[in-house]
């Protein structure tokens, strides 16, 4: 109800930092980052090898907890929910891409697309239903029952594209969604990702890759652990 | 908690049933995915529980076997019976000579514990007889049991057709007799035994009735005369027929025993009176007997140790019960270690698609308790089989009890509980970024 940018952010951080113990050592991978995301932007975040973006991802997906600062996701302030809380808010408002896919091996194209719907207890029938059509939606209506070992590079990622969306998410991430791909099934993944944000979705992409990075419409750029440029285009 | 409420809507919490029952469905296809390995790993709890029921129903028909052996005994009775007494043996073994042995319960013992002894009520004097019974050609090798008309009742034994011998035939030394159901086709294949003559020794008995055939393993066996084939006779009778001496013949020798009685039953008034009975018998052949030349055997006594023996017996197959469940639970909880450290990644999918702690430790329990359950379940089965096939073609008498299948397979279950606990926690436990990063 609210998509206009002047609305409530989806996505706001607020001095948000994070470090890693080793032994003694505190290692600081980001420091106060702060940063809005609205409804409908297509955002892509990009620096250097080792400057956080992934811990950056890992964050905005709730996978991990900042160490200090705050996370406010949907108006909701999740970054001191305890570990169910942040499972269930995974489950239901968030949708993942992985640069490797991460499909589940054992189970087939559409039990993959209804693995986030199993844990909200969604009666099978209908999550069996709401993922044949996704399924549909990224091209792989006929190939339901096969396994991933089956698929190409860019059909499993076509499939990992559906699972994102298969719970109707506030915002999806990818970490890498064309690092494993050949340019073709990479430049289909994309065109994918501007459909996606034709119809609405909030998109966040991390690469380093510029000509992926300029499919979105605003790019971060981190540098050791910092915003170091913030411009949309 | 409050602002986090609206997000934790709990989700399978709605549908526990359905949700156990898709966990369940998920657990056998990733086991089903490695089924070889499924299967080696289920092996443990397979042969634990096989071995308890099959061991426990073996156990159990023997014991029931034995008691039932005791119990044609009598348990009211008390069974006295000569014995050759260790030196005698001795001697005449070595000696190439002719000895005369003299030994065994005497008609005087019966007289004494007949007089002497309250609580008694009745006795059962036995002489047997090896001889050859003949019917015209047909010949029975046969042990001739000379007794009194009451035989039948105190032993728990049934004249089939015909009739037993009675008092006047006793008392009047009459050549009749009863033959044992086992003889009969033998001795006469084609026409009926009663009122006909066999001829045993020098002389001919008259047919007067079948005794039932003993069991498979019963009395005779028991009392450590493994007859076949038994005939019926007066003990008047054989008084008059044989005398008192027996003659054996050897490599050599001949070698003749004086025995006046084989076997006395001693029926007492009630149970609670058997023991001091046989403790005033055991006294009483004591003062009048020199040599150990006599046994005195109390079914009562026995059946109480056959009870404490099933107990221990009992004890031990718990034992061994525990240590192969422990053994297959080790198995499944290895197993399960292993699967989680194999499927870390998976793990990390999971969790990133909201799966939640308890979602992941019910996914991981569930498997280990379906391995274990099925292993319980093949055990139960081939359990059952083994004592089927052991009384089939061993000829044992086995008894599966209804409990026992029920109390494997439940134990079974618990085992993958209990083993499954540590790795499914292990599984939860995992960081969700670590996992994922996980090769
Ligand atoms: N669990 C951890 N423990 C300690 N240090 C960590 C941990 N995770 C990440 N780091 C450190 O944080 C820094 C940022 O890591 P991150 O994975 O976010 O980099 P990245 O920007 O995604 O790099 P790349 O482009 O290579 O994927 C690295 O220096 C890394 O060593
Ligand atoms: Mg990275």
């Amino acid at each position: 109800m609210l998509t206009t940018p002047v609305s409530t952010p989806i996505v706001q951080f607020e001095a948000v930092s994070k470090t890693y113990q080793i032994g003694l050592v505190t290692v600081p991978v980001l420091r106060e980052v702060s940063f809005a995301i609205h409804a409908g932007e297509y955002v892509s975040i990009m620096g250097p090898s080792g400057c956080g973006k992934s811990t950056l991802l890992n964050l905005l997906g709730c996978l991990d907890r900042p160490s200090t600062g705050r996370y406010c996701l949907g108006g909701e302030d999740v970054s001191q929910l305890d570990d169910d809380a942040l499972s269930t808010t995974r489950g239901t408002r968030l949708g993942f891409v992985f640069q490797s896919y991460n499909l589940i091996q054992q189970l087939t194209v559409v039990e993959n697309i209804e693995v986030p719907l199993y844990y909200q207890g969604l009666p099978e029938h209908e999550s069996r239903a709401r993922s044949c059509r996704l399924a549909e939606r990224v091209g792989l209506g006929h190939r339901l029952e096969h396994k991933p070992f089956e698929l190409s590079g860019g059909q499993q990622q076509r499939v990992a594209i559906a699972r994102a969306l298969v719970n109707d998410p506030l915002i999806i991430l990818a970490d890498e969604p064309t690092g494993n791909l050949d340019s073709t099934s990479g430049a289909e993944i994309l065109g994918l990702f501007d459909e996606l944000h034709q119809q609405g979705k909030t998109l966040i992409l991390v690469t380093h890759d510029p000509t992926v990075s300029r499919h979105a419409r605003r790019t971060i750029r981190l540098h050791d652990g910092q915003v170091e440029s913030d411009v949309r285009h | 908690m409050s602002a986090t409420s609206s997000i934790a809507a709990g989700p399978a919490s709605a549908l526990p049933f359905t949700h156990l029952s898709r966990a369940v469905r998920l657990g056998f296809k990733n086991l089903s995915s490695h089924r070889l390995r499924s299967l080696l790993t289920v092996l443990g709890i397979v042969f634990g529980v096989c071995s308890v029921i099959a061991m426990l129903a073996i156990g159990e028909g023997a014991s029931f076997e034995a008691q039932e052996q005791i119990k044609n005994l009598g348990s009211q009775n008390i069974i006295l019976r000569s014995v050759k007494p260790p030196e005698e043996q001795k001697v005449s073994d070595k000696g190439s000579q002719s000895y005369v042995l003299e030994y065994g319960l005497t008609y005087p013992d019966l007289q004494r514990i007949q007089s002497t002894i309250p609580g008694v009520t009745v006795l059962v004097p036995e002489r047997t007889l090896s001889e050859y019974v003949w019917n015209i050609s047909r010949r029975v090798d046969c042990e001739i049991q000379a007794t009194v008309p009451w035989y039948p009742a105190m032993r728990n034994q049934h004249v089939v057709r015909g009739r037993f011998f009675s008092d006047e035939e006793m008392a009047g030394s009459a050549n009749v007799c009863v033959l044992g159901a086992e003889m009969v086709p033998v001795l006469f294949p084609l026409e009926s035994p009663l009122g006909r003559d066999v001829r045993g020794g020098g002389d001919y008995y008259r047919v007067i009735g079948i005794m039932a055939p003993q069991g498979r393993r019963t009395a005779a066996e028991a009392s450590g005369k493994g007859a076949a084939y038994r005939m019926f006779i007066p003990l008047e009778t054989a008084k008059t027929r044989y005398g008192e001496i027996l003659m054996k013949r050897r490599s050599g020798s001949f070698e003749a025993e004086r025995i006046q009685l084989h076997e006395v039953t001693v029926k007492v008034a009630g149970p609670e009176q058997v023991l001091p009975v046989a403790d005033a018998i055991k006294e009483l052949m004591r003062h009048n007997h020199l040599k150990l030349d006599y046994e005195i055997i109390v079914p009562l006594e026995m059946l109480r140790q056959a009870e404490r023996t099933k107990q221990i017996f009992n004890v031990v197959l718990g034992s061994i019960a525990a240590i192969s469940l422990l053994v297959g639970g080790i198995g499944i909880m290895n197993i399960m270690l292993a699967s989680v450290t194999e499927r870390t990644r998976e793990i990390g999918i999971r969790r990133a698609l909201g799966a939640r702690r308890r979602d992941i430790v019910t996914q991981f329990l569930v498997e280990s308790v379906i391995l274990s359950a099925a292993g319980g379940l093949l055990g139960v089965a081939l359990g059952v089989t083994i004592p089927w096939l052991v009384t089939r073609f061993a000829e044992m008498r086995t008894i599966v009890t209804f409990w026992s299948p029920m109390v494997a397979f439940s134990i079974s279950a618990l085992v993958g509980i209990i083993f499954g606990i540590y790795p499914a926690f292990r599984a939860a436990r995992m960081d969700p970024v670590e996992a994922l990063r996980h090769e």
